[in-house]
């Protein structure tokens, strides 16, 4: 089945070799239902597995019994956390190089922690089992309240840390504190607020799963696995369980989308491959939608008191935050070892700052562990809601409109590279045509117009401005890693010798569509049409190493491999070809697909003919290896920084405090495109996200830490009927310093769109006087807003 | 995934097969209508009924047709034919406004009125809709059948006047002249259970409200029908300091619970606010001015 | 207990457990795969197939329930190697991205179809309202719809005849 296959309407220019809008190599199976997800996998004598989740927050266990689940004719193993220790399994490594239990074996930490699992023939009996297993607990008090996780007489949730004596997890700043007190000391207008960003959870729609196939004699592990980083989830399945790592395959097969969900290893994985080599069958372990939402890796959850310092005409001076972070019972963040607050130092924004200083602290709680996933490019979601609001803020104070106070204050094009006062160097960016852009886009004069017309009228309309700048594709390999791994992407090309190729990549889709935009940088690059190439990823075994998909990383670093790799095997062609054509490499140029000799074009070589030669019996030039394939290792020498400028319009109803969003305006700039029509799709999803974010989503908790946001029913995420058309554009300003000039794409919109759409809503609450109103901005927590009640969410 | 615990399943092939079967298992035995309340509460295992009864294939039970003065209305006619149907509109626009923010489109081809109003769910819609048109529900059993008010059918919630043994089969709505009627609801989120819901059903003669009812929806137990309001709407004319008065009398009838829906003070505001929207627009309905 | 139903056009007779939800009884008993599971509360539609032409969620249905009937899964869609113009529509328009809610999406848009040839947007949005995409944010599924719509052919799956 080709790909290609030019569908009625499709146009040529739609094919192209190389960048442009093209079809997706994925779809013909995925619209056929011809997918293969994890859950889709059966294998003869295949057990599945569930696990036994803990209803309460904090407790002691007292005791286990498994007798009556035992004995049920279906099943075929009970573990528990004890017989985990035993094997010394029963705790393992979390990202952060933290530590967490896969089974409880002293107490549990948060409500639905894993305390034992069933193994049984088949799925409805696992379920049945996990009734008949009593549990008696001793129950402690939770910590609930991040604000007082670090009071004196709260209870001690790690206290299988050596020596803990409290629920501090790290302290963390950045920037110079004593320069930014200084600006802030003489500054005109200082404006403070306190900023939350709610605990929320990426909720891919395909919950997290495997499938362990241990085979007995030879000790091969085949892990199939809803897993956005194979050959990271490989190593450390063999530093942590001691498995011999060219034993342990790992293969991601399609997945039904991650939004960095699908980044750690969860304990359910690791149950099913201890239980798989117990047994001695494949074993299948899927999460419900309750465990998906209730365990796994929630994102967010930071208090943050900002305050921003400017001159009375608007001149932004300086940035300063103080920030408490939720992390859970077990610090699950997936950070750089430099990094343990990821890129949050990026919360100065897009603007040309004096001084900017953060200081965080980071705490345990009894609830569920995580804290880096969804969309967030390793906590800039945070950091640019925090900017992004209280540039609002501040434009609220001094009366001035709020996307005039951002063009004041952007970085002008002259100053990049940009070196920001916490010391990252934004690459490139043209801020200014973005914004305008966007303002065109909108109608902003005619909208504000209209906003001032309905004031009169004592109709609600709102106006939301955000413009963030987003760091992407981690990273230097000297800076940046994942529990010691350097985040460097391998890639490899080989062209065989009818001048179709395979690439396979580190990296893995999860809904990006890595099959059609790494066969157009590779066509780009050597002139052969995406359809002749094969993508090959997800496989631990035949894919080169590399710290696979998040962070958008994968086009910036990834991408970039891809396009050096296809570089490497050109160089190779055109020696071959200068052997063909008897001429100097020197005299040789090159028109994508062939080269030929310079001034004569009649004679040309085509890169399929020399890969025939490469691969052929005919002589090579002197010292040439046969074949024409090569591999690198891509270490990226900087972040790239794609930017964006988001105008947001809603309506609400003044009686009943309802929402509508009316319209959303969003330019973006990645750089170089590749493929036009799936980088307005990221944009698109990451929007939605945007708008559930800001307007319901929320994983809440009530006092005894049990979770409120357990199943689709209460955990909100945006329908068709809340989300406008998204009118998008785009400018574009390459990276210097990325082979094709191409920046990540995968969460501009999810950074960007959260406080567009709360700058909005208080915009349009500016008549009751309002200047912050905390997410997720519900009908009733609107409502409580305009009758002056401010609640914070936690 | 979540999963129902065992149980034996049989299909009833008329509605006297339906109850004979229902008296013969006893109370260990439930109908499955649409199954979108019951099959959710049994993978939570909430529920763990050991028979199921498919009343599914009852077709005597799918139906909405005039008969004299009243509408009448099948137990098993599906949320999806309440919306589409123009009989109802034309007499009761409250059930399409209803309707069409009831669940979501694909849940609402299954979902049935008999299902909803036997759930008796605080948040379900149809109880608030039916007892504000002061419908009655013909319930069937061995014994023969009996007719139940609405106020008399909803005991509170998640309890109904349905007993072991019995079916609901059918509702039946008064045809009286004059009328008008209207539901307002907001939710979070489409396809989400209400905050609030409201509805308001007035009969009018000479521009004066000679009857009228108002039924909410998830703001406590004993809303579907409230008592203070009826009185005060009878004999009234209307106007919109009165609609305001209604409002607030109905705000203060409810007793809602703050949870993640909501405050208790926002939805006691909807309350009045709906209210009074909902009287508006049936008021205007009666008055022929509003399709 | 047994159940005999049509699946695509094909009839099939399984012994089942009463409590087999119909998603299972699709993918687990049957190996159609295509239809995809998501939630357990019933929100999410990525299980949608068509009873009798009709979207219903399977995750809340028992395959008791469902025989005797008429059911058109995903694979069901492409008909003798053509593809159901809504398949098309979803490729041409970028409609999907990880694919999970695709199928139960594009069995909707084939029922809205059947009824309403010529939908509007907000026809279109409020047809798809109970089903949850996490990836395209639905404007390119109703761009997919639209294109479906103008490139309808004789092919209508699904409808009930
Ligand atoms: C995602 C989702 C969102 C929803 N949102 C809403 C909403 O916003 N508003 C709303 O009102 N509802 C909502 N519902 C509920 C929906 O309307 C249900 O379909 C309805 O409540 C129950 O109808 P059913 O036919 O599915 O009943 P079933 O689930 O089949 O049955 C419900 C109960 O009634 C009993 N029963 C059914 N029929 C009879 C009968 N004839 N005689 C005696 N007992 C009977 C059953 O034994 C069972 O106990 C939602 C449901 C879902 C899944
Ligand atoms: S699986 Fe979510 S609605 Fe069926
Ligand atoms: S395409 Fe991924 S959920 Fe819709």
């Amino acid at each position: 089945m080709t790909t290609t296959e030019p569908a009625p309407d499709t146009t040529e220019e739609e094919r192209p070799i190389g960048f442009g809008r093209l079809l997706r190599k994925e779809d013909p199976r995925l619209i056929r239902g011809m997918g293969n997800f994890v859950d889709d996998i059966s294998l003869d004598g295949m057990l599945h597995l569930a696990i036994l989740r803990s209803p309460v927050a904090h407790a002691r266990i007292v005791s286990i019994d498994t007798s009556a689940a035992e004995a049920h004719p279906k099943v075929v193993a009970v573990i528990t956390g004890e017989d985990l220790a035993a094997q010394g399994l029963a705790w393992m490594p979390t990202l952060s190089n933290d530590t967490q239990a896969v089974l409880a074996t002293d107490k549990v930490r948060f409500q639905h922690q894993e305390v034992a699992f069933v193994v049984a023939e088949d799925r409805y009996s696992a379920r049945d089992a996990l009734e008949l297993i009593d549990v008696e607990y001793d129950w402690l008090d939770p910590v609930v309240d991040v604000r007082t996780a670090l009071d004196a007489d709260v209870p001690v949730i790690r206290d299988d840390l050596d020596g803990k004596t409290d629920n501090h997890i790290f302290d963390w700043e950045t920037g110079d504190e004593a320069a930014t007190n200084a600006v802030f000391d003489s500054a005109d207008v200082v404006v403070s607020e306190e900023i939350i960003y709610p605990r929320v959870h990426p909720a891919p729609m395909e919950t997290c799963g495997c499938v362990a196939d241990v085979e007995r004699v030879s000790g091969q592990l085949t892990l199939w696995c809803t897993s956005q980083a194979p050959h990271a989830h490989r190593t450390v399945y063999a530093l942590v369980a001691g498995l011999p790592e060219h034993k342990i395959r790992v293969i991601a097969p399609d997945i039904g989308g991650g939004f960095g969900n699908k980044v750690p290893i969860y304990p359910g994985y690791v149950c099913a491959i201890v239980a798989s080599l117990v047994i001695g069958k494949p074993v299948k372990w899927m999460e419900d939608r309750t465990e998906n939402l209730v365990s796994t890796g929630f994102a967010r959850d930071y208090v943050m008191n900002a305050d921003i310092a400017a001159t009375k005409e608007g001149k932004i001076l300086a940035v300063r935050t103080n920030v408490l972070a939720d992390h859970g019972a077990f610090n699950g963040v997936a950070a750089p070892t430099k990094y343990p607050a990821g890129f949050f130092g990026v919360f100065t924004g897009s603007y040309d700052l004096e001084a900017a200083y953060a200081k965080m602290t980071a705490v345990y709680t009894n609830k569920a562990p995580g804290g880096v996933a969804y969309a967030c490019s390793f906590r800039i979601t945070e950091a640019v809601y925090l900017v992004e609001r209280i540039v609002d803020c501040l434009a609220h104070e001094l009366d001035m409109d709020p996307a005039e106070l951002r063009l004041k204050n952007f970085i002008k094009p002259d100053q990049f590279p940009y070196e920001t006062k916490t010391g990252w160097v934004y690459d490139s960016g043209d801020y200014e045509p973005a914004m305008r852009k966007a303002m065109e886009m909108a109608g902003y004069d005619e909208l504000r117009r209209e906003q001032a017309e309905k004031r009169e009228r004592g109709e609600l309309m709102g106006i939301g401005v955000s413009f963030f700048t987003e760091a992407v594709g981690a990273g230097p390999r000297k800076d940046m890693d994942i529990l010691g791994l350097g985040m460097a992407d391998g890639c490899e090309l080989r062209i065989h010798p009818t001048g179709k190729a395979v690439v396979r990549l580190s990296v893995k889709t999860q809904g990006q569509g890595h099959e059609t935009t790494f066969a157009q940088i590779v066509a780009e690059e050597i002139g052969i049409p995406p359809e002749d190439i094969e993508v090959v990823h997800g496989d631990t075994d035949n894919t080169p190493f590399g710290l696979g998909t998040y962070g958008s990383r994968s086009t910036p670093v990834s991408g970039a491999a891809a396009a050096l790799v296809t570089r490497k095997v050109r160089d190779k062609a055109q020696i071959i070809a200068s052997g063909m054509l008897e001429v100097s490499v020197a005299d040789l140029q090159w028109d994508k697909g062939a080269f030929s000799v310079k001034g004569d074009p009649t004679k040309s070589v085509t890169i399929q003919d020399i890969a025939m030669r490469a691969h052929g019996a005919g002589d090579l030039p002197d010292g040439l290896e046969g074949g024409l394939e090569a591999q690198i290792c891509y270490n990226p020498e900087n972040l790239t920084y794609p930017f964006g400028a988001y105008i947001c319009v809603v309506d609400i109803d003044p009686d009943t405090a309802v929402v509508k969003v009316r319209r959303f305006i969003a330019v973006d700039d990645c750089g170089t495109q590749i493929n036009p029509m799936i980088i307005e799709g990221q944009v698109h999803g990451g929007l939605a996200d945007g708008v559930g974010m800001a307007m319901m989503e929320m994983i809440a908790f009530d006092e005894d830490g049990n979770c409120l946001g357990g199943s689709l029913m209460d955990y909100l995420i945006p329908t068709a009927l809340e989300t406008p058309d998204w009118e998008t554009g785009h400018t574009v300003t390459p990276s210097p310093h990325h082979p094709i000039g191409a920046k990540g794409i995968g969460e501009s919109a999810t950074v960007g769109s959260p406080p567009a759409v709360v700058n909005a809503i208080v915009d349009a609450l500016k008549p009751y006087g309002i200047r912050h109103a905390d997410m997720p901005l519900t009908p009733s927590r609107v409502w409580e807003a305009m009758q002056g009640n401010h609640t914070p969410p936690i | 995934m979540q999963v129902p615990a065992p149980f034996e399943y049989e299909r009833a092939t008329s509605v006297e097969h339906a109850i004979a079967l229902r008296t013969q298992l006893g109370e260990e035995a439930r109908f499955i209508a649409g199954g979108h309340s019951l099959l959710p509460m049994m993978k939570l295992r909430l529920a763990n009924p050991e028979y199921l009864i498919d009343i599914n294939d009852l077709d005597e039970l799918f139906y909405i047709t005039r008969a004299d003065d009243e509408i009448r209305i099948g137990a098993m006619t599906r949320h999806r034919e309440l919306l589409d149907s123009d009989l109802l509109a034309e007499h009761f626009p409250i059930f399409r406004d209803a309707e069409k923010v009831i669940a979501d489109p694909v849940v609402r081809n299954r979902g049935t009125l008999g299902g909803s109003l036997c759930q008796a769910d605080p948040s379900e819609d149809l109880s608030a809709v039916c007892t504000t048109l002061d419908a009655s529900c013909v319930i069937k059993s061995t014994d023969g059948e009996r007719i139940v008010s609405m106020q008399d059918f909803h005991v509170g919630p998640y309890e109904t006047a349905v007993g072991d043994t019995e079916m609901l089969t059918e509702i039946r709505i008064p045809l009286k002249a004059g009328g008008g009627s209207a539901y307002e609801k907001v939710e979070r989120r489409a396809g989400d259970w209400a905050v609030v819901s409201s509805g308001v059903a007035v009969w009018m003669s000479n521009g004066t409200i000679d009857d009228g009812r108002v039924g909410l929806a998830a703001v406590g137990p004993n809303t579907t029908s409230i008592g203070p309001v009826a009185e005060a709407l009878r004999g009234a004319a209307p106007s919109e300091e009165f609609y305001e008065q209604v409002g607030e009398i109905a705000a203060a009838n409810c007793s809602p619970q703050t949870d993640q829906r909501g405050t208790a003070a926002y939805k006691t505001h909807l309350a009045k606010e709906l209210t009074r929207r909902s009287l508006r627009r049936a008021v205007a309905r009666a008055q022929g001015q509003e399709a | 207990m047994q159940v005999t139903m049509t699946i695509n056009g094909q009839e099939v007779s399984e012994e089942i457990e009463p409590r087999l939800l119909l998603v299972h009884f699709i993918r687990d008993q049957l190996g159609l795969t295509g239809t995809h599971w998501g939630c357990d509360t019933s929100n999410c539609g990525t299980c949608v197939v068509l009873i009798d032409g009709e979207p219903v969620k399977s995750c809340t249905q028992l395959a008791a329930m469902a025989s005797g009937h008429d059911i058109t899964t995903v694979e069901g869609l492409e008909v003798d190697g053509e593809l159901d113009p809504v398949q098309e529509g979803f490729m041409q328009c970028h409609g999907l991205q990880c694919g999970f809610c695709t199928p139960g999406m594009m069995l909707t848009a084939r029922a809205l179809l059947n009824a309403d040839p010529d939908p509007s947007e907000e026809v279109i949005r409020e047809a798809i309202s109970g089903q949850i995409c996490r990836c395209t944010g639905y404007s390119t599924i109703v761009r997919s719809i639209q294109w479906a719509a103008d490139h309808e052919t004789d092919v209508s799956v699904g409808s009930a005849s």
